[in-house]
């Protein structure tokens, strides 16, 4: 069997990939699905956590669940932003959105 | 009837007083009215009066064991009520035989008087505030009311003195007067203190109970240069005082030859009959306290006598030579009171009352007909200065200058003979004038007390009194007129030669009902009924009250003196009479004494060199003071005050507070310049700080921690 450190790495790299996009990528659009990645790196935990800790429960699925629903709302928030924010300034690319410089 | 009379005693100061009020507040633009106020005033209140005044003649024994007192509550004074009274006895009541009538015959004269005055309404508001004074003074039955009435009295002389206030001498004659005899009135009202501190009450019959008398006798004060006296005798002197500020006596008579400044009728009125002798009257009423210790033997009694016989001759020498017919009335007031005043030193009490009643009508009468003379020759100074053809016009005129006059006896026979009738009574002219009765009898008193240093000095007074009063007919009346004015004075109307005419008669007839018993042939007549009036009294204040016996002595030098005056006057100033121009016949052969005469001792002058002087110089140094230290003081503290707030204002404010509040504006901008950087609005550098601390904290959780 596979051990748990092994899933635990590959959902590290993920999340770390992701995070790297999110820091790195220019395009709104890039980096919201770099935090999908980062998101289901998590479920990733998620399932790896429940399934080799306390298989007996469900806890760990529902939190799955319950991510990938809060990620499906987050992107359709989020492009529903990077909408609006292209109809008004002709760009997704986040070093143009600056309006909170101070 | 005594009780209804008794109920409304009130009134008698009160209607005057009403007057004043009702002329002042409602009818002073109409001259007829406020006149006819007055004196429909006056003459209810001598009616009230006079009713008063019979009572006490019906039965002067039950009044003197029962006088009319109206009493009431006035004040809390500490523990006990002050009580406020009016009070009927023998003194009030021969006082309220002269007051009430001669201000209503002086009101009346004033009606023709003052014709024409600007302010003849006010004039009249004056009176009745002044009749309020006297009246209220004379009824009052108690010292505090006596004095607050005393000095409405003083206030009104003031008033009535600068009434004609746009001529300078007049409201400075005015000040003096209110001045000089406020000294009096300080004096006296320390006695009233004094007096209230030993006996606790300054009701008359209170204070003058035997056993507060006998207290007061008994307890010696130490006084500076005169030892242990009697305290009476200090209250005394105090209280004297009093008198000598308003009855102008020596040292403080300067002010009443200046008071005839006023209007003649208030000269009438004020400063010859009633106000200069209220200070008699103070005299009379505390009787008891002068002659309590040694039955009169004692030293305030021996100053009484000083003063008063002192003054009388002083006055009377400075009278004869002084041309204002006005000021040598006044000078003969003085004189006069001064025999009052001699008369109650040596303790006779009946002559001085009697001579304060005699003289207030006769000098009312000679001031009022001196007014006539004056207001006949400015009626006829106005008349030719309206044709505009006399040279004389261009001389300077005075109307109470005697040399102006001359021949009036033609001219103004009515005022010529009641002036002629009232400078005979005077002079004391024998048997048939009142002056002769009254001055005899405190001649006849000196002589039978034996104070004969008294006597010789009152009898030269009277040699000196008949003379000026014999010289002021001639040079007035007699002769040819000297100027033109004199020449064209008319006799003055109706409303002013009536109370004339009237007040002669009391002033001729008035002293025949004074006439001694003891009197050879006419003493039977008239059985003396004054002195029945005021015998009781006497006896009530345990004083001699037996008629004196008949003494030749005194009668020939009274004789003699009057005569002797009246001749000379008639030698030196009738026979030949003055021309215009022609100086005093006196003048001459007199030499120098005239000058001093006529300078009046210098008194004024010396006043004015030292007292007067002295204050200046007070107020001149107090005034130096004041610029210099206090002002200083004032200013430098200012100075400092803007020396202190000028650092407070550049170094504190400007360096410090300003620094705080500035070095405090400039760090938070700094800061926030510093830390805006790091808003860069980009969400990734947000996001990368996000990292770092997380980095940074997870770090320190697990290496440090």
């Amino acid at each position: 069997m596979i051990p748990l450190s092994w899933y635990l790495i590959v959902a590290a790299l993920l999340f770390v990939i992701g995070f790297y996009g999110a820091l790195s990528r220019r395009n709104a659009i890039a980096i919201l699905m770099s935090i999908e990645l980062m998101l289901n790196a998590v479920n990733i935990n998620f399932l790896a956590f429940w399934r080799y800790l306390t298989p007996e429960d469900m806890a760990g699925q529902v939190f799955a669940i319950i991510a990938i629903t809060v990620a499906a709302a987050e992107a359709a928030v989020g492009l529903a932003l990077v909408i609006a924010i292209y109809r008004s300034r002709d760009t997704v690319s986040v070093d143009e959105v600056d309006l909170l410089k101070g | 009837m005594s009780e209804s009379v008794r109920s409304i005693l009130w009134l008698i100061p009160l209607l005057p007083f009403l007057a004043f009020v009702a002329i002042v507040l409602f009818t002073n633009q109409n001259k007829k009215v406020s006149a006819g106020v007055e004196i429909g005033a006056m003459s209810l209140s001598w009616l009230i009066s006079w009713l008063a005044v019979i009572i006490a003649i019906w039965n002067p024994h039950q009044i003197v064991e029962h006088p009319l007192i109206l009493s009431f509550p006035w004040f809390p004074a500490g523990q006990t009520v002050y009580q406020g009274g009016m009070i009927i006895d023998i003194p009030s009541a021969a006082m309220l035989i002269m007051v009430p009538s001669l201000i209503t015959l002086i009101s009346i004269y004033s009606i023709g008087y003052m014709e024409g005055d600007p302010r003849y309404s006010r004039f009249f508001a004056y009176m009745a505030l002044f009749a309020t004074g006297m009246l209220g003074l004379v009824i009052a039955d108690n010292l505090l009311m006596f004095f607050i009435f005393w000095e409405i009295m003083g206030l009104c002389s003031y008033l009535l003195i600068g009434f004609w206030f746009e001529k300078k001498s007049a409201y400075q004659a005015g000040l003096k007067a209110f001045l000089t005899t406020r000294i009096g009135d300080v004096i006296l009202m320390a006695g009233m203190v004094m007096l209230y501190a030993y006996s606790g009450s300054l009701t008359f019959r209170e204070i003058f109970s035997a056993a507060n008398l006998e207290h007061l006798a008994s307890l010696q004060l130490a006084v500076p240069i005169a030892g242990s006296v009697p305290v009476a005798v200090v209250l005394a002197v105090l209280i004297f005082w009093g008198a000598i500020g308003k009855s102008a006596q020596f040292p403080l008579h300067v002010w009443l030859p200046d008071a005839m400044e006023g209007p003649t009728p208030v000269s009438a009125l004020i400063h010859a009959a009633t106000m200069v002798s209220a200070g008699v009257f103070l005299v009379l009423r505390t009787f008891p306290l002068f002659y309590v210790v040694a039955e009169g033997n004692n030293g305030a009694m021996h100053f009484v006598a000083f003063i008063g016989t002192f003054t009388a001759l002083f006055a009377a020498s400075i009278a004869v030579a002084q041309f204002d017919i006005k000021r040598v009335l006044a000078y003969s007031t003085i004189s006069q009171l001064g025999y009052m005043f001699a008369a109650l030193g040596i303790g006779a009490y009946y002559a001085a009352i009697f001579h304060l009643l005699m003289h207030s009508f006769f000098k009312a009468l000679l001031f009022l007909a001196s007014g006539s003379v004056i207001h006949g020759l400015e009626h006829a100074h106005h008349h030719l200065e309206h044709e505009g053809h006399h040279e004389e016009l261009w001389l300077p005129f005075d109307p109470n200058d005697m040399r102006f006059m001359g021949g009036l006896l033609r001219k103004m026979p009515v005022t010529a003979w009641t002036f002629i009738a009232g400078g005979l009574s005077l002079s004391g002219f024998p048997l048939l004038f009142s002056g002769f009765w009254s001055k005899d009898a405190i001649l006849g008193s000196a002589w039978s007390t034996e104070h004969l240093v008294v006597f010789w000095t009152l009898a030269t007074a009277a040699f000196f009194t008949a003379f000026y009063t014999t010289r002021q007919i001639c040079m007035s009346f007699c002769g040819k007129p000297r100027t033109a004015m004199a020449a064209h004075a008319n006799e003055s109307p109706g409303t002013m030669t009536t109370p004339l005419v009237l007040i002669a008669i009391a002033a001729v007839a008035g002293g025949w009902f004074g006439i001694p018993k003891s009197f050879p042939a006419i003493g039977r007549l008239v059985n003396d009924p004054f002195h029945h009036f005021i015998a009781p009294y006497m006896m009530f204040l345990h004083l001699e009250a037996a008629p004196e016996p008949f003494y030749v002595g005194p009668l020939l030098v009274s004789f003699s003196v009057v005569l002797g005056g009246i001749f000379f006057g008639w030698l030196i100033y009738g026979w030949r009479p003055m021309k215009a121009g022609d100086p005093d016949p006196l003048e001459q052969p007199l030499g120098p004494l005239w000058t001093i005469l006529n300078h009046k001792y210098w008194l004024d002058e010396l006043y004015s060199a030292t007292v007067i002087a002295f204050a200046i110089w007070l107020a001149k140094a107090l005034a130096l003071f004041d610029k210099v230290v206090i002002d200083g003081i004032v200013n430098g503290v200012g100075y400092l005050a803007r020396v202190v707030a000028r650092w407070l204002h550049s170094f504190f404010d400007g360096v410090i507070i300003e620094g705080i509040v500035n070095g405090v504006a400039t760090i938070s901008n700094w800061f926030g310049q510093w830390m805006r950087q790091i808003q860069t609005g980009q969400v990734q550098n947000y996001l990368f700080a996000i990292l770092l601390t997380l980095v940074i904290l997870l770090g320190a959780d697990l290496f440090i921690i």
